[in-house]
C-alpha cells in the first residue's frame, strides 16, 4: 500500500507538469485526467473513499467535460497564436519559475523542518462526512448552494446572446449619431 | 502502512507550485483556468491530508465546500472565456489590454 502511495504521487506531480508544458489544449486536459486520477488514488490510499469518489466523479467527470465543451465550442488553431515559441525562448518562462521555486523552498523549509508525523491508518467513512456536514456545518453547505445558484446565473448572463440594445438611454444617442 | 503526513502536504505544496508557474507562463486564456483548477485541487489535497493526519471528518468536508466552488468558479470561467473570444477573436489573454474600458 505505501509503495502505491509514491508511484501515484510522482504520476500525479508528472502528469501536472505535462499540463503546463503541452501547447494542444486537448492533450493538457488529457494529462490534467490522468493527475486527477492519481490524485485520486492517493485519497483512497489515504483513508478517504468517499472524497477519491467525488475527485472521479465531479472534478474528471463533470468539470472536465465543461471545459471539453468550451474547447470543442471555440478550437482556434494554436500555430496563428503568439504562444508558439514560448518554451524555446528561455526569457518569458525562468522567471515566473523562480518565484514559483522560491515559494515552493519556502514552504518545504517550513514543512520538512521538524520531524516526521506517521499518520494513523484509519478509514473515514462517508456516514461520518455527512453527518459532520449536515450538523456542524449546515450553514455552509446552504452558503454553497447560494454560490451554485449565483455561479448558474452568472454563466446563464454571461454566455446569452448579444443584444443589440445595450441601454435604453444609449439607443437614442446612437440612432442621433 | 507508516505515510509520513509531511509527504502529503508536500505533494500539494509540489501541485500548487506548478500550477502557479504555469498560471504565471501561459498566456492562453484556457491554459490559466485549468491552472487555477490544480490549484485548488492541491488546497483540497492539503485539507484531505491534514484531516486524515488527525483521523477527523472535517478535511473531507472542507474538500467537498472546495468542489462546489471549483464547480461554480468555472461556470462563471468559461462563459467569460466565450464572451473575451466573442470580443477579441482569440483566446490569448494579451488582447485582452484591448478593450478600451
Amino acid at each position: 500500500m505505501e509503495i502505491l502511495f509514491y508511484i501515484a504521487g510522482v504520476l500525479a506531480i508528472l502528469s501536472t507538469v505535462m499540463v503546463i508544458a503541452v501547447r494542444n489544449a486537448v492533450h493538457a486536459l488529457l494529462y490534467l485526467i490522468v493527475s486527477l486520477l492519481s490524485i485520486s488514488v492517493i485519497f483512497f490510499i489515504l483513508g478517504a473513499p468517499f472524497i477519491a469518489a467525488l475527485e472521479v466523479i465531479v472534478y474528471a467527470g463533470a468539470i472536465m467535460v465543461l471545459f471539453v465543451f468550451v474547447i470543442m465550442m471555440l478550437y482556434v488553431d494554436s500555430s496563428n497564436s503568439n504562444e508558439k515559441n514560448i518554451f524555446i525562448k528561455p526569457k518569458t518562462w525562468i522567471g515566473p519559475s523562480i518565484i514559483a521555486l522560491i515559494l515552493m523552498a519556502e514552504m518545504l523549509y517550513m514543512l520538512l523542518g521538524e520531524g516526521y508525523h506517521p499518520m494513523p491508518h484509519q478509514i473515514i467513512s462517508p456516514a461520518a462526512v455527512g453527518k459532520l456536514m449536515f450538523t456542524k456545518y449546515a450553514l455552509v453547505v446552504d452558503l454553497a448552494g447560494f454560490l451554485l445558484t449565483a455561479g448558474i446565473v452568472g454563466a446563464y448572463h454571461l454566455g446569452q446572446k448579444e443584444r443589440k440594445i445595450l441601454h435604453r438611454y444609449l439607443t437614442d444617442k446612437n440612432e442621433n449619431l | 502502512m507508516n505515510i509520513p503526513m509531511e509527504y502529503g502536504l508536500l505533494l500539494a505544496v509540489i501541485l500548487f507550485c506548478i500550477g502557479l508557474a504555469g498560471l504565471l507562463i501561459r498566456r492562453n486564456i484556457i491554459f490559466m483556468l485549468l491552472c487555477i483548477e490544480i490549484m485548488l485541487n492541491a488546497a483540497g489535497v492539503a485539507f484531505v491530508v491534514a484531516g486524515a493526519a488527525w483521523g477527523q471528518a472535517e478535511g473531507q468536508v472542507m474538500f467537498i465546500f472546495i468542489l462546489a466552488m471549483a464547480a461554480a468558479e468555472v461556470s462563471v470561467g468559461l462563459a467569460l472565456i466565450i464572451q473575451l473570444f466573442k470580443q477579441t477573436g482569440s483566446l490569448d489573454v494579451t488582447n485582452a489590454n484591448k478593450m478600451k474600458g
